[in-house]
């Protein structure tokens, strides 16, 4: 009888039934799209949104100290301990080695330039190729990391030990151009490029390693490195590591190690640097993580924002039904139903039509997730399932909460005020 | 002999400053059969709604069959409707979208379990074996308002309640319904009718006159409503 009643009313009311299931449909697709977006390219869109640039330098243990301690980062009495070039390669036999995109030494050092005095000096590799141990091809270097640099002229390469780069103030206090010649300590060089970095390096000579470490008397030594690395944004677990590994549980250490956590991926290159200190640079490490969580919760308020939506069309379409169908509820009211049956009736009802139209829009809403997904960024997204739980929990609470004034004006309606009269 | 059924002790029901029903007083035995008259605005629906657990009195007392309903909240009201109460209506009220035979299968299924058989003897019962499987809309006034009597009889209600239960039908069928009726009060169903036809009023053994929520007249069987209310002009 019950079911009878169900879907005969469910076909008499066909036009508002295709009306909630339309406004589910819509909703459903929405949150299945936005989430499966979400849950599916994290790492993408970390990727896509990535400010190119360091997120984790690495000095010697001492110097960090000094640089902790007195907020020096350079000069003298900070840069007389040093890292082992050799050791750099190593970067990438790290657990997390897939995700160090990019990295590149510095030695600090200072020369004396010809007419003007004293200035500061970085060898860097300003590009580096190499071939692995376990034969990967390597291509990194200072360019991939200075994406923003305004050049002009050229960047150096690889082996340019006779030429330099240099900064746009230094460069136009002494009115040097690209293609000009500079004398430093005796020896001269070729400028190829001047560059604009938009911070201290536009008062600094740029030149190779190899050119900084004979001017400083300083053979296979570097003063830091820069390390552009894909890391996964913190959390409490996170944080509790970058307080002390030793403080976390076998398990959760094993954990721990094995994400791609700033502190985790940090002290994974302290394992393989001598005497190094890897420690992110906060501004940028932390705005990737930001700009992570500001797309979540974009995507997080779509999905509250169509569910509210929902909730409102759904209360509206419901307590219209109700109200058309008050006499003939009234009726079964007086014949003896209890409110609570008669408010299981109408919720079924709308139950029924949810689910329909709950499934519907969950195929929508992947085929939605996938245009997103080719468009934005080109690649398939991965559907999870434990977007089918958060859809339907998401949905029951909605038609529930849609329900609700429909319910209220049930349990409020007496059967005398509609069975009587005209 | 005949144990009383129900029985209202002062009851009022006051609406801001309007009394519908103002201090009544009136008991009714088991196989009454009773008709009540009186002009609009009388209280007569006012009155039926508080016997039929649809409503309740401001003050005093309703006992239906030795239950003070009038103390009880909705939900006892609602199980105790569901089992002892008929209810027909003016207006029929039978689902549009149901079978006759459904029709009176949803009471079955409020009070316990749907059962077809049942309900397809209770509608020969009033003559409808035949147009059990139309929708209400087939079926003529009449016919309608004899499906709604099976209905309010499948349960085997102790009171049959009814608000101008042949207001909406012509004469021939105003007969039908009342000789179902007459069955009825034979079986030793209690019967309780609202009625603006004297016709209809004069059939009952007990007539009642409301006016200004007062019960005016109460007599029996003997006397016809139009000798009714000379005697009560002579009283006056
Ligand atoms: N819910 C209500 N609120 C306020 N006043 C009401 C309400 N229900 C009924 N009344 C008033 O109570 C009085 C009695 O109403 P009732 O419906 O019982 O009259 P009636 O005798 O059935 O009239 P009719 O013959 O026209 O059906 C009327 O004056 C009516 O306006
Ligand atoms: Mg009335």
């Amino acid at each position: 009888m019950f079911w009878r009643m169900i879907t005969k009313t469910l076909i008499r009311q066909k036009g508002k039934m295709f009306m909630i299931a339309f406004t589910v449909i819509l909703g459903v697709s929405l949150s299945t799209a936005m989430m499966n977006v979400m849950l599916g390219v994290g790492d993408k869109v970390n990727r896509e949104l990535k400010v190119y640039g360091a997120n984790i330098t690495v000095r010697h243990k001492d110097a960090a100290l000094m640089g902790d301690l007195y907020g020096l980062t350079e000069g003298q009495g900070v840069n007389d301990k040093f890292l082992h070039e050799e050791d750099i390669l190593k970067l990438k036999s790290i657990f997390w080695g897939f995700n160090i995109l990019d990295f590149a030494p510095m030695l600090d050092g200072t020369a004396r330039l010809e007419g003007v005095g004293d200035v500061s000096v970085v060898g860097t590799w300003p590009e580096k190729h190499a071939v692995l141990s376990t034969g990967e091809d390597l291509h990194t270097g200072l360019k991939s990391l200075r994406t923003w640099w305004e050049i002009s002229g050229e960047w150096l390469t690889e082996d340019d030990n006779n030429a330099v780069m240099i900064g746009h103030l230094l460069a136009s206090q002494n009115n040097i151009h690209a293609g000009d010649d500079i004398v430093l300590n005796g020896k001269t060089f070729r400028v190829k490029g001047i560059y604009n970095d938009g911070g201290q390096a536009d008062g600094k000579i740029l030149m190779t390693l190899p050119a900084v470490q004979e001017l400083t008397n300083l053979p296979g030594k570097v003063s830091s490195i820069e390390v552009s690395a894909l890391t996964t944004p913190d959390n409490d677990l996170a944080r509790k590591a970058a307080q002390d590994p030793r403080s976390l549980s076998p398990d959760e250490y094993e954990t721990w190690y094995c994400t791609a956590y700033v502190s985790a991926i940090c002290h994974q290159i302290q394992e393989v640097i001598r005497d190094g200190v890897a420690k992110p640079v906060r501004q940028v490490a932390e705005s990737e993580g930001t700009i992570l969580n500001k797309t979540t919760l974009l995507m997080i308020l779509i999905t509250i924002l169509s569910s509210i939506g929902s909730a409102l069309a759904i209360s509206n379409l419901i307590t219209a039904s109700v109200i058309e169908r008050s006499q003939e509820l009234g009726l079964l009211k007086a014949l003896g139903a209890y409110n609570w049956q008669i408010a299981a009736l109408v919720l079924v009802e709308v139950m029924m039509t949810g689910l329909i139209g709950g499934i519907l829009g969950y195929f929508l809403g992947i085929g939605f997730a996938q245009i997103i997904g080719q468009t934005v960024f080109g690649s398939y997204i991965e559907i999870a399932r434990m977007v089918i739980l958060i859809v339907a929990v998401i949905l029951f609470l909605v038609t529930l909460a849609g329900s609700i004034p429909a319910i209220r004006y049930l349990m409020a309606l007496k059967p005398t005020e509609v069975l009587h009269g005209k | 002999m005949s144990s009383k059924i129900l029985e209202l002790k002062n009851v009022s029901k006051i609406y801001g400053n309007l009394k519908a029903l103002a201090d009544i007083n009136l008991s009714v035995n088991a196989g009454d059969w009773l008709s009540i008259m009186g002009p609009s605005g009388s209280g007569k629906t006012t009155m039926i709604n508080i016997i039929g657990c649809m409503d309740t009195p401001s003050t005093g007392s309703v006992i239906l069959d030795g239950v003070d309903i009038s103390r009880e909240n909705a939900g006892s009201l609602t199980r105790i409707r569901r089992d002892k109460i008929g209810l027909i209506f003016q207006q029929f009220h039978l689902i549009s979208y149901l079978t006759a035979v459904e029709n009176v299968m949803v009471a079955q299924y409020y009070h316990s379990m749907p059962d077809e058989e049942e309900a397809m003897e209770a509608l020969a019962k009033v003559g409808l074996a035949d147009r059990a499987r139309h929708l209400p809309a087939q079926l003529s006034g009449g016919e309608q308002q004899r499906v709604c009597i099976a209905r309010a009889l499948i349960n085997s209600p102790q009171i049959l309640l009814g608000d101008e239960p042949t207001g909406n039908l012509d004469e021939e069928n105003e007969g039908i319904v009342v000789d179902i009726f007459r069955r009825l009060h034979d079986e030793g169903v209690t019967i309780i009718i609202v009625t603006h036809d004297p016709e209809v009023g004069d059939v009952a053994q007990r007539k009642i006159i409301l006016e200004h929520g007062k019960v005016v007249g109460d007599i029996d069987q003997s006397a016809t409503f139009g000798e009714a209310l000379k005697l009560k002009g002579k009283g006056e």
